[in-house]
């Protein structure tokens, strides 16, 4: 067996979340590698939620198909997600619930109940559940007690006069749940032993990984508002953006949070905020004002579902439209979309860069099953990183600030080179006008800037082949998942995947132009992806799903079966 | 610079009070230029939209830097510029419709931060550049191009409304005398907050208030605007909420409190309590 994945539900508070994320920590700390996912309930306390997490021998790309293990910490938990669980797999019942009283599990399921709290309190440390469940899951798949006891130890030795006792109780926790699973003759399988990656890692949220990206880009202002699922963005600027020259803060709504950048990146500073699909809406006249007046800035929007309020707690990709032409008026942005937790870091050191190098407002793209991942990932190089500068004007006064066709040197307050920054059409000087040949000038040296733009770069593979799959954002490790299985039956399928969507890499569209149909994985409705595909002449077709969840790489492996070997593709026109 | 502009395109009608705001925020950057020994660019000032805006594009002589944003949103642009740049001098320039309508809501949280800029909000009691439609000023019952029988609601008190949301510095002025409104915005600018100089600055064209502002004494009409007596305590608020119940309009600083620092220096005092870290450190964090 190479690898697993367990689905950790109950009710919100009941230790679902640290229970997936305590798995996915003891098989990194032993080389595994691992991977969450969670949803949650939007009330705080109570309410049914669930995480998952997958562990693996290898590198992982998505958060798997099938459920191998359940643990139900309460009843409900154990009617909603038994029907996930895969054939063959196993259930895990907390039989301290008291719903489960008189509880007689069908008997084609592999089900036995576990009493989590009783034998997390024999211990004398209430605080061992986790624990328990860990040593249950160990005997599942047979992994060997010293991998746990390693973690334990690491975990829980921190200098204190009782470290000892605490690393007693809780692998004393750890044995009573592989005992008492082992008495249910219950087993999944044996874990192949793990390859210990021989790069450093690091056990880190999509979201996390996005701002030391920012800040390793030189981000040193930032301002939000708090929504799902970027909340937790906010409160790590403003935990760690704080001294001499830096500011992170939360203002009083989103139409705040762009205006305030709008202030912040004309005044000289790399400045960014995050935010989902409603606030993103709220910005969409100060992003026009970014493009127009050609400030640098950032806004990272961490995609959920639906319009309006929609879905605030699940994933979507159906942002795309409204991150490319946010605004009124002729207006195209630059977009780049992460798909990874490695890229949400990467993609923010790009987004930063962009920003100062095209001098306007970039739009970060993530979703909210990549902010709220947590994954092992190699530890980035932060000496290879390449920190860009926006071109300052450093002579006298008398500037004329839009000045050409082309990028110009951008003045800072406080040096020579006053100007107005200016939202209104204008002209050289930045003073309002209504001439027309202002109008034409304006307009080209704005979206001539995007050519400053066309250096990211994309992944292929089995470039030949005339069918392609081109996922965007998160979808790329389920497509990448289903893609490997095709080639593994000979399918003749070529791989695309980029970032950078808009501009996309011109070499990339031209390759993508030459293929008889592009296949696109996308998580909305209108397949946006391929609809901007189809008007830049790629013969494109998207795979759409909407139903707030990821991509099963099941499914796709069928649906992109079947339009290769179909002959709708005839039927797809650029 | 822009009056010699032949390409720029706006201009304000004959006598409008906004001349006058101009008038004394040049006097205002020129003394404080003198007083500082700060360069010109060291200033910049944030222009709403509608007639108050452009007053950002006619400033004569060496140029502060200049920021014409949208409608409504001068506020949060400026708390960009002053948490980017605390070291600038940031000057919001706004009209009542623009400050108080759409842009109402910035108001309160830059009051509750104590954001160290200074507001001037010319006040004239319509929106001029669509045309004289009634705004939050406008007397209730005016019969205006959008109220064809009349306003329905009441009118603001912008005055009573700062000193409510605890605007640090509040005064009062005329556009018709920029000497002594030109001493206001620069003590405005002085003070270490949030300082808020409303000024009635009339529109010839759709609300031509000059009259009634200043009066007709030959005609034995008393002006409205009175200044506000040297023994005022400026300090004390319900005197200061007492000065606003009298008749007419006090011209002159009504409330000043010098005792809350400004968001910027509550953030500095702030930092001892943060542990300071590198990327580095930060990445090292999330090491196993």
């Amino acid at each position: 067996m190479r690898d697993f994945v367990v689905r950790f539900a109950g009710e919100g508070g009941q230790g679902v979340v640290t229970s997936a994320e305590g798995l996915a920590q003891v098989s990194t700390q032993v080389g595994y590698h691992a991977l969450t996912y969670a949803t949650f309930p939007s009330q705080i306390m109570g309410g049914p939620t669930w995480t998952q997490a997958r562990i693996s021998d290898q590198q992982i790309l998505s958060a798997g198909d099938d459920v191998d293990v359940l643990v139900a910490f309460n009843r409900d938990a154990y009617e909603t997600h038994s029907v996930e669980v895969r054939d063959g797999g196993i259930i895990i019942f907390n039989s301290d619930d008291r719903d489960f009283e008189n509880f007689t599990p069908s008997s084609e399921i592999k089900c036995f109940g576990l009493p989590i709290d009783e034998l997390a309190r024999s211990t004398g440390n209430n605080r061992s559940a986790n624990m328990v469940v860990m040593g249950a899951l160990a005997h599942l798949v047979n992994m060997p007690q010293e991998y746990l006891d390693e973690f334990v130890e690491s975990r829980f030795r921190r200098g204190r006069s009782n470290d000892d006792e605490i690393i007693a109780s809780n692998i004393q926790a750890m044995n009573l749940g592989r005992n008492h699973t082992s008495e249910s003759g219950l087993i999944l399988g044996d874990l192949a032993p793990p390859n210990k990656p021989t790069h450093k890692q690091l056990m880190i949220k999509g979201n996390d990984a996005l701002c030391l990206g920012a800040v390793a880009a030189g981000l040193n202002f930032y301002i939000g508002y708090p929504i799902s699922p970027a909340t937790t963005i906010l409160i790590w600027m403003e935990r760690n953006l704080v001294g001499p020259d830096k500011f992170a803060y939360q203002v009083s709504s989103e139409i705040e949070s762009i205006t305030g950048l709008l202030g912040a990146g004309f005044a000289g500073r790399k400045a960014m905020t995050a935010t989902a699909g409603p606030g993103f809406s709220l910005m969409s006249e100060g992003l026009g004002l970014a493009w127009m007046s050609e400030i640098p800035l950032v806004v990272v929007d961490v995609q959920r579902g639906g319009p309006a309020t929609g879905l605030p707690t699940k994933t979507e990709q159906s942002d795309l439209f409204s991150c490319m032409y946010p605004a009124h008026g002729d207006v195209r942005l630059p977009v780049i979309a992460v798909g990874t937790v490695e890229e949400a870091y990467e993609g923010a050191i790009w987004a930063v860069n962009w920003a100062e190098r095209y001098q306007g407002p970039v739009i970060l793209m993530t979703e909210m099953a990549i902010a709220e991942r947590v994954q092992n990932i190699s530890k980035p190089d932060l000496s290879a990183v390449k920190i860009e500068n926006r071109k300052v004007y450093e002579g006298n006064n008398g500037y004329h600030r839009y000045e050409g066709f082309e990028l110009s040197p951008m003045p800072i307050p406080g040096k020579p080179g006053a100007y107005v920054a200016n939202g209104s059409e204008h002209d050289e000087m930045g003073d309002t006008t209504h001439l027309p040949e202002r109008h034409v000038q304006m307009t080209e040296r704005r979206f001539s800037k995007l050519k400053l733009l066309e250096d990211g770069f994309y992944e292929s593979d089995n470039n030949e082949a005339k069918i392609a799959v081109m996922s965007w954002g998160g979808s790329k490790g389920p497509s990448q998942e289903a893609y490997s299985q095709l080639r593994e039956q000979n399918m003749q399928l070529s791989w695309y995947y980029t970032m950078f969507l808009n501009p996309l890499p011109p070499e990339l569209l031209n390759e993508l132009k030459s293929k008889d149909l592009v296949i696109v994985p996308e998580l909305n409705y209108q397949g946006q992806f391929s609809s901007i595909l189809r008007s830049h002449g790629v013969k494109a077709q998207s795979i759409t799903q909407y139903t707030g969840l990821p991509f099963k790489v099941r499914h796709l492996v069928e649906k992109i079966s079947d339009m290769a070997n179909s002959d709708k593709k005839a039927t797809v026109k650029a | 610079m822009s009056k010699k502009n032949p390409e720029y395109d706006f201009k304000w009608c004959p006598g409008c009070g906004d001349f006058g705001v101009r008038r004394a925020l040049e006097f205002a950057m020129i003394d404080r230029l003198e007083e500082t020994g700060l360069p010109i660019e060291n200033n910049v000032v944030v222009a709403g939209i509608g007639c108050s805006g452009n007053l950002v594009h006619l400033l004569e002589g060496s140029q502060p830097y200049g920021f014409h944003g949208i409608h409504g949103r001068s506020l949060p642009i400026s708390m960009g510029v002053k948490m980017g740049r605390p070291d600038l001098n940031v000057v919001v320039v706004a009209g009542d419709g623009d400050f108080l309508s759409i842009g109402g809501e910035h108001i309160a949280p830059q009051a509750a931060r104590n954001l160290n800029i200074c507001a001037v909000v010319m006040d004239n009691g319509v929106y001029g550049l669509t045309k004289g439609q009634s705004s939050p000023t406008t007397k209730i019952g005016e019969i205006t191009s959008s109220t064809p029988f009349g306003k329905m609601e009441a009118e603001a008190d912008p005055l009573e409304l700062y000193l409510t949301l605890g605007v640090s510095f509040i005064a009062s002025g005329f556009s018709g005398n920029p000497r002594q409104l030109a001493g206001l915005i620069k003590e405005g600018m002085n003070h270490q907050g949030f300082s808020l100089i409303h000024v009635q600055s009339p529109c010839v064209t759709y609300n031509d208030t000059y009259e009634i502002l200043k009066g007709k004494p030959k005609e034995g009409i008393e002006p409205l605007v009175w200044d506000i007596p040297a023994e005022h305590n400026h300090g004390d608020k319900s005197a200061a909420h007492d000065l606003l119940q009298k008749r007419g309009l006090p011209i002159g600083i009504i409330y000043k409190d010098d005792t809350r620092p400004s968001l910027d220096q509550r953030i500095e005092n702030m930092w001892s309590k943060a542990k300071q870290q590198t990327p580095q450190q930060l990445m090292d964090a999330y090491e196993f």
